[in-house]
């Protein structure tokens, strides 16, 4: 398989702490691969480098060939790689259905001016949005709530709407970071099956979570990070057996590995 | 929910036969010719005051428009005055000046948010003061004086808007200039806010990292918002200075921008009408309390206050909860 994304030496330093230390690996096309690692590992850090929310000290992000890092976020989403956030992040003052159109602002033809003088470029984006932006919430199962303040949302459902927004953007790679926290077991069972059904249309996605028996359930491959560095990375299985991994995740959280 | 379209069209005949027909029939038939005067202010602050409501729309507390009204009257007066410029010419080239001038201003101080950009903001106001006194071009204290009215408009050798000084009643001709221009500005606002411009301003508002995590070039919105929003202030001032014939660098001032701000809060910042209504209540509530004399601050601030906390929303917030009641 092709390979999409590929993160090369990367470095991050804040001070100084090194937060990710010297991180390599690559992402395939249509994957699905987690990064796992206790908290405070880096996870998040990554994952705002490869958005480029953040700028690396050293290193580089390549996506298709093409240099992605040390730009700016709006540049990468143009690019095709948008990340989602660990803390639920919507507009929150707006209605459901408006916080997945405004999100297919990239793929707007006409320009802010075209939009302001309502010309036939612009009325034909809003219509594909407003038709895309229903697709993407029957698929999310948000149909029902198109019409909510996205505020008044139950925790389970902004986690989904974050996941639409992303979607909205019509990213080649999409970014989750911890989808399923705070969900329930069924909860989170319906956002695994959802996951996978992205990358059946053919979305690669990287992901970021705790919830150990979820992440080996959905993942093709694992990345596992400690004190910023990479310590292993493999299939569940490989990742379950690493002495290295058992042994970071010792103590604290050895049975959230599932072991 | 919106009002549907036939509403909308006969409150915009209406607004539109109070402004331009019903007003000037009144004055005249009452012979209160100086309300012209306070009306033409009115709009003139209601145009600087929707600038700052804008900037608040992309979620920017603006308390620097004095600086813009002030810089614009300055621009109009010195082309008129030195350059020998038609008023009118001098009318966008002040507004483009002042939105120029905000764009460097902007690129960096945009990047901040809450009170910090809001001092940043104060400090300008007293920035443009300062620099109004220290300039050579500016004239100092004296300012500029003795501005003529402005003059005939003419396209294509017709006429479309007679010399000002050769008119009877200069104070019609600024009203009705005043108000025009408030027209098209509101017209302009709620055309912007109402396209899917309106809905990125508010996507920047609640929630910028995650508007340009979904590709919203956020720091050039930014800039264009707060463009436009100059742009007002400027024109305003720019038609404040021939008003009056001149300008002095206390012509606008901290309470100016504070009092923009407030217009905005008083008439309710989700609503594209509020910095009018807002500006309308306020100058004449101001007005009003003059017959309380020494108390007039005290008295104003209580209400504001109380204002706020009762309808944190505006007044338009009113108008809103009585339909959904109804
Ligand atoms: N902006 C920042 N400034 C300073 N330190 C930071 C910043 N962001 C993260 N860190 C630090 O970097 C380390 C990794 O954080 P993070 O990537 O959030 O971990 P994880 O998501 O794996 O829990 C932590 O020690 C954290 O305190
Ligand atoms: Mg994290």
């Amino acid at each position: 398989m092709a390979e999409m994304l590929e993160v090369s030496g990367i470095t991050k330093r804040f001070g100084g702490l090194v937060a990710v230390n010297n991180v390599s690996f690559s992402v395939r096309e249509k994957e699905i691969l987690s990064v796992i690692g206790p908290n405070g590992a880096g996870k998040s850090t990554l994952f705002k480098l490869i958005s480029s929310f953040l700028r690396p000290t050293t290193g580089e992000v390549r996506l298709k060939g093409e240099r992605i890092s040390g730009l700016a976020p709006h540049i990468a989403a143009r690019r095709g790689v948008v990340r989602t956030f660990q803390e639920t992040t919507i507009f929150k003052n707006m209605s459901v259905r408006d916080n997945v159109i405004i999100a297919h602002h990239l793929r707007s033809k006409a320009s802010l001016f075209g939009f302001f003088l309502g010309t036939g470029t612009a009325k034909a984006d809003e219509a594909a949005f407003g038709q895309s932006a229903d697709e993407i919430l029957a698929l999310l199962g948000l149909s029902s709530l198109a019409h909510e303040t996205a505020r008044n949302l139950p925790h389970g459902h902004l986690r989904a709407l974050g996941i639409a927004i992303g979607l909205a953007t019509n990213p080649s790679i999409l970014l989750l970071d911890e989808p399923f926290a705070g969900m329930n077991h069924d909860e989170t069972m319906r956002m695994v099956e959802m996951v996978r059904r992205l990358r059946e249309r053919g979305l690669t996605i990287l992901l970021v979570e705790h919830d150990m028996p979820a992440v080996m359930k959905i993942s093709d491959r694992l990345v596992v990070l400690n004190f910023g560095q990479k310590i292993a990375e493999g299939t569940p299985s490989e990742i379950q057996a690493n002495e290295k991994v058992i042994e970071a995740y010792l103590g604290s959280e050895d049975e959230a590995i599932g072991l | 929910m919106t009002p549907n379209r036939n509403t909308r069209i006969s409150a915009v005949v209406a607004f539109l036969t109070i402004v331009f027909v019903a007003v000037p029939v009144a004055i005249s038939a009452s012979g209160r010719f100086d309300l012209y005067y306070t009306l033409t202010s009115v709009a003139l602050l209601s145009i600087a005051s929707t600038g700052v409501w804008l900037t608040f729309y992309i979620g920017r507390i603006n308390i620097g428009q004095g600086a813009y009204a002030l810089m614009g009257g300055y621009v109009s007066a010195i082309l008129v005055m030195n350059h020998g410029w038609s008023f009118w010419l001098t009318l966008p080239a002040a507004g483009l000046f002042c939105a120029a001038a905000s764009v460097l201003i902007g690129l960096p101080i945009l990047r901040l948010r809450g009170v910090y950009f809001a001092m940043v903001t104060l400090v300008l106001t007293e920035v443009a003061r300062l620099l109004a006194l220290a300039l050579p071009i500016t004239n100092g204290a004296k300012g500029i004086v003795s501005i003529p009215l402005p003059g005939a408009l003419s396209v294509f050798g017709i006429t479309l808007i007679p010399d000002f000084a050769t008119l009877q009643n200069s104070r019609l001709a600024f009203y009705l200039l005043a108000v025009t221009l408030m027209v098209v500005c509101f017209a302009i606002m709620y055309r912007l806010v109402n396209s899917r411009i309106g809905k990125l301003c508010q996507s920047l508002q609640q929630n910028e990292e995650l508007a340009s995590s979904i590709g919203v070039n956020i720091a050039y919105l930014r800039v264009i918002a707060y463009a436009v929003s100059s742009f007002f202030g400027g024109v305003s001032g720019a038609i404040f200075a021939a008003i009056s014939q001149s300008i002095y660098p206390s012509s606008f001032t901290v309470t100016d921008s504070v009092n923009f701000m407030l217009n905005c809060f008083l008439g309710g910042l989700g609503y594209v009408f509020g910095p009018m209504l807002g500006t309308l209540v306020l100058y004449f509530g101001w007005d009003l309390l003059f017959q309380t004399g020494q108390f007039q601050l005290l008295i104003y601030s209580g209400l504001m206050i109380v204002l706020m906390l009762v309808l944190p929303n505006g007044l338009l917030s009113l108008a809103e909860t009585t339909r959904k009641k109804g």
